[in-house]
């Protein structure tokens, strides 16, 4: 028979992935590789999953420091007072006892010659192939008055669902009826292009109900509205008439914290409560591993499997990777990629073919009150010519108008997109 | 002795490469497709609480003729009929044959949210 060199060199990448594993985590010798997994939000816990349920012969292991996973999407609803942080808050017990190993731990290096992850805690684990899916980090550079703990502390995002969430719902609570909220938006891209205008329905819904004569100027950076106009001005309009001032081009150019005031370029903005969502940029662990170049914010990726393009061998998923045309920041995005990723990584793992023209597509819901929802979506598929995923043509689009039909499919939404990624 | 081994491992390899079906044959891609749908109909097609519908088990033709009229804009929709367009009529079949070999059980559940404040 022939002996040629690039069997031999998957043979022995394969040998060597099970003599590790063997001598790594105790299992079987018979492990067909080892994907180590960073971070079990959206996009690394779903893709977690299906490594393990197509592949059942891959050890996988999720490196997540939360003890519990909470969505990001409906989390706007929580500050509106239509939801409990409790409600978009899931165990991993379930990941686990489909044979996901999780390790409550922070990922604090990554050694690719040597195909090792290093943990806060000092320990590190072996990889054949690494599955890098960290959200974002916030960039506080230019916001000076937000750079210190204390301040970030005062000043919220609440852009990452959890903590933040909880305080900021407490923040409008103790707020006077009369107050002002004033709520900054930094520019596209960030995560979840429609949630800035949703939150605001929130929290005009909330003081509609609670404190009717308070106010919501919103300073966006942008030059208008970045996802759904005319639906979410349909509502600003018609059930919050009156409510909300939106300003648009407004670059924020510092927050003074102790004065309660966003500063403008040209403007001061003094509110009761302030929010600003700061510049956002792959999260750190991606930018340390070396996967985001110099100078850029976000992590190129190849579209067929998810892999790095500048580190081989580590996949990037989700919110940290460099969008590709027409492609939100969003959950079900992330979702899309972990599966594709899945896929390609088992394929990779076992030398077979990857599939060549992979298929996403996206599905945003968004709540103008605690009812009423409306959607985006699109389709994408892989452009062999342009060696990129782009959007169909023809295909995708907006809801007419929010309604509660789609308020009961946002919610079925969530229960099976929490299903792939948590059951 | 070594080399003889790695020899055979080799052989095995060499063999699973020349017996390996192209992509579009293994049924991995029709997966692939159906996977795409999962995310609001559930894992396998099996919806959690049934909302939006499960795809699982149901019949092909039922399945294609369904999706087909989404893509006409025939079968009246908030979304479906903007996703169906999406698909080209090969991937919708191979979609609509990938649900109807699933066996129809109730949804495996997402882990209960925790409640509370």
């Amino acid at each position: 028979m022939r002996w040629n060199r690039r069997e031999f060199v998957k043979w022995a990448a394969a040998s060597a992935g099970v003599a590790a594993v063997s001598g790594c985590s105790g299992t079987s010798g018979r492990a067909a590789g080892r994907v180590v997994v960073i971070g079990g939000g959206y996009g690394g816990a779903t893709a977690a999953r299906y490594v393990k349920e197509w592949s059942p012969d891959i050890d996988v292991t999720v490196v997540e420091r939360s003890s519990e996973f909470v969505s990001c999407p409906l989390s706007n609803l929580v500050l509106g007072g239509n939801a409990r942080i409790g409600d978009l808050t899931l165990g991993y017990g379930r990941l686990n006892a489909r044979g996901v190993r999780i390790v409550r731990d922070e990922a604090v290096a990554v050694d690719a010659g040597r195909r090792e992850v290093r943990l806060a805690t000092g320990h590190t684990l072996a990889y054949d192939r690494l599955i890098v899916s960290p959200g974002v980090d916030f960039i506080y550079d230019g916001i000076p008055g937000l750079r210190s703990a204390e301040a970030q502390s005062r000043v919220l995002h609440a852009w990452k669902a959890g903590p933040q969430t909880v305080a900021l719902r407490k923040q409008l609570e103790a707020m006077r009826d009369g107050g002002v909220f004033v709520f900054h938006i930094p520019t596209a891209p960030f995560r979840c292009p429609p949630g800035p205008y949703e939150r605001v329905c929130q929290v005009a819904d909330y003081f509609r109900r609670s404190k009717p004569k308070s106010k919501i100027i919103v300073l966006d950076s942008n030059a208008d509205l970045v996802s759904k106009k005319g639906l979410f001005l349909a509502a600003w309009n018609g059930l919050y008439k009156g409510m909300i001032d939106y300003r648009p081009n407004s670059e924020l150019t510092d927050v003074d914290v102790k004065g309660m005031t966003v500063k403008l370029t040209f403007d001061d903005v003094k509110g009761d409560v302030l929010n600003v969502v700061p510049p956002q940029r792959a999260g750190d662990i991606a930018r340390s591993a070396g996967l985001v170049k110099d100078g850029e914010r976000w992590c190129v990726i190849d579209w067929l499997t998810c892999e790095s393009a500048a580190v081989k061998g580590i996949h990037v998923l989700g919110d940290a990777t460099l969008s590709a045309s027409a492609m939100p920041k969003s959950a079900s995005m992330a979702n899309q990629h972990a599966k594709v990723c899945a896929a390609a990584v088992i394929a990779l793992i076992k030398g077979q073919p990857v599939n060549p023209e992979p298929m996403m597509m996206n599905t945003c819901y968004s709540f103008v009150d605690g009812k009423s929802v409306m959607h985006v979506a699109s389709v994408h598929a892989y452009d062999p010519a342009q060696k990129t995923i782009l959007p169909v043509k023809g295909a995708g689009g907006l809801s007419k108008a929010a309604s509660e039909l789609e308020g009961t499919y946002a919610w079925g939404w969530a229960r099976n997109i929490w299903s792939e990624a948590l059951g | 002795m070594k080399l003889i081994v790695m020899g055979a491992c080799c052989a095995v390899v060499a063999m699973t490469s020349a017996a390996a079906p192209t992509y579009a044959q293994d049924g991995t891609q029709a997966r692939s497709l159906a996977a795409t749908c999962f995310t609001c109909h559930g894992n396998e097609g099996r919806s959690v609480g049934g909302v939006p519908p499960s795809l699982a088990g149901r019949g092909r033709n039922e399945l294609l003729q369904v999706l087909k009229e989404f893509q006409s804009g025939k079968r009246p929709a908030t979304i479906m009929h903007q996703h169906a367009k999406g698909y080209t009529d090969r991937q919708l079949e191979l979609i609509a044959a990938y649900f109807a070999g699933v066996k129809p059980m109730p949804a495996s559940g997402a882990p209960a949210a925790r409640g509370g404040s």
